[in-house]
């Protein structure tokens, strides 16, 4: 899977990089075609945004407009429509140029004139894309929950949709968390099965071009934390005396926890960097899909003003590279979706050791 | 560098968002459908055992009959043998029975026979003896003037009388 990546990357980027170039170089000549800031054109996609840029007709953008909510120390509580940051500032506010250390986030005009970051918790495209997708979410769920409810569950068998949930359910229940967390997985199966549905279904939304998918949800690393810090808490949180003992006190030569305290030391890192690395491989994954796709599709744009022949040649490629991409992101999205929710349930699993087993292995 | 420097909001936003999903999801999404799933699963399992329950018992009823069979027959063989024994027993018995009868009656039959026979020579014997001394007494009226004569008749009946007697008890 990694390989084919890597040799898909490589093979995407020898393609798409002499493009890139060839319009820099375009732009900087006075005669310049319609180049494309293609730094804009892959981060403006795949960063969170003020609006939702939906599309842009003759030069005029589409977006819808999201409410920025700022608390300043100066003066205090400001919500007011992502529109008024259009026209620039805005009661002191507007958004960093790209040189500033805040670049693309508002700021607050310092007395200064230094640009101060507000306390900032506007409903960004991220957020309205999680309100949207947790609402699905939630419609897909409680409805497939409402058929059992209605139903003799238990001398019934659901068809379609429902079905289909149940399938994806006792996929998960059975293979990956029974499995890997072991006894009373049951008090876990709730969240672990919410994280898989979450991240799958953001991650799916994500791969839909058009509103209301396309937000890169997943693919920000603040999502991510937020759903590492979950794990890490559950983890930490149910883990047994044995995993204690086991991190503080392992059962190792004594000189490798005696004078200095080495093994528990890598152990208390190795507590960290467990819903680190979930946190990463989930935003790196996703937001590589992302840049992938958007790569691809941006052969068409920057071979346009180079021969229609050209164009149109690449422009094939590119279209089924795209369809492929999009084949692999699925793939990719259920499984980043699997790997985390699998990868949850064997460290909480590992914070529940049986002090039976433990002796068997020694 | 915003890429990977999560931002404080965002991260405010997604706590409370995932939390309150993961709230509800937790109390009324998953639990009815993994509850709901087991149940299934579980009525399913009590089905197939309960369907091999039955098999064996009927399996064991087909047994049961089969040596129920085997043991009716057993006893059916057992009760003809029986019955066969005795009638020969009962055939034996009463053809010793009617031997000794014959036996019997063929011995008293030999018996009355041989009285007949002894109470016919004892007539006959007192018949000859009349009769000789009939002969006897007309011999003896007719001839008693010739010595000789008388002597040689004499004679000559005790020859026939002895030869007579011979013969009767030969007889």
């Amino acid at each position: 899977m990694r390989g084919i990546m890597k040799k898909l990357l490589t093979f995407i980027l020898a393609i798409v990089l002499p493009m890139t170039a060839l319009p820099a170089q375009e732009d900087a000549m006075p005669s310049g075609g319609p180049g494309i800031d293609m730094n804009e054109y892959l981060y403006g996609h795949v960063r969170d945004a003020y609006e939702w840029h939906i599309t842009t007709i003759n030069g005029k953008a589409i977006s819808i407009p999201l409410p920025v909510i700022v608390y300043s120390k100066a003066t205090g509580w400001h919500v007011f429509s992502s529109k008024r940051l259009e026209g620039g500032e805005y009661k002191g506010f507007y958004v960093a140029s790209q040189s500033s250390k805040y670049a693309n986030k508002v700021v607050e005009r310092g007395t200064d004139g230094i640009e101060i970051r507000p306390l900032d918790f506007s409903v960004t495209k991220n957020v309205f894309g999680l309100l949207i997708n947790s609402a699905l979410l939630l419609f897909i769920v409680l409805g497939t929950a409402k058929w059992y409810r209605k139903h003799d569950a238990a001398g019934e068998v659901p068809k379609g949709g429902v079905g289909f949930m149940e399938m994806l359910v006792s996929m998960i229940e059975e293979d990956v968390i029974k499995e890997s967390v072991g006894e009373d997985y049951k008090k876990y199966s709730p969240y672990l099965l919410t994280a898989f549905f979450f991240i799958l279904l953001n991650n799916l939304m994500g791969i839909v071009p058009f509103f209301p998918g396309g937000a890169n949800i997943t693919g920000n690393i603040a999502v991510t934390f937020v759903l590492a810090m979950f794990t890490f808490f559950i983890v930490n949180v149910f883990g047994n005396k044995l995993y204690w003992k086991e991190i503080l006190w392992p059962e190792v030569p004594a000189w490798l926890k005696v004078p200095v305290p080495l093994m528990p030391a890598i152990e208390i890192i190795g507590i960290f960097t467990k819903p680190f690395s979930l946190m990463v491989r989930l935003f790196a994954n996703m937001l590589a899909g992302h840049f992938m796709i958007l790569g691809v599709v941006a052969v068409i744009f920057l071979t346009a003003h180079m021969g229609a022949a050209f164009n149109a040649g690449l422009g094939i490629v590119s279209v089924l590279l795209g369809v492929f991409m999009d084949c692999l992101e699925l793939l990719v999205a259920f499984i980043q979706a699997y790997v985390f929710t699998m990868l949850s349930a064997v460290f909480i699993g590992l914070s529940r050791p049986k002090p039976e087993a433990d002796k068997t292995t020694k | 560098m915003s890429l990977i420097t999560p931002d404080f909001g965002l991260i405010v936003w997604m706590t409370l968002i995932f939390g309150i999903v993961f709230f509800i999801l937790a109390k009324w999404g998953f639990p009815m459908i993994t509850d709901s799933v087991a149940k299934r699963a579980d009525r399913i399992n009590d089905s197939i055992r309960q369907a091999k329950e039955a098999e064996e018992r009927l399996k064991n009823l087909a047994e049961e009959q089969k040596k129920l069979i085997e043991q009716t027959k057993a006893e059916q063989s057992r009760i003809l043998k029986k019955a066969v024994e005795s009638r020969d027993a009962m055939i034996e018995k009463a053809k010793a029975q009617a031997h000794d009868e014959a036996a019997k009656i063929i011995a008293k039959a030999q018996t009355e026979i041989s009285a007949e026979k002894e109470s016919a020579l004892r007539d006959i014997r007192r018949q000859v003896a009349l009769l000789s001394v009939g002969v006897a007494e007309k011999v003896l009226r007719k001839k008693l003037s010739d010595e000789n004569e008388q002597r040689e008749l004499v004679n000559k009946f005790v020859d026939e009388m002895t030869s007579a007697d011979k013969k009767l008890l030969n007889n």
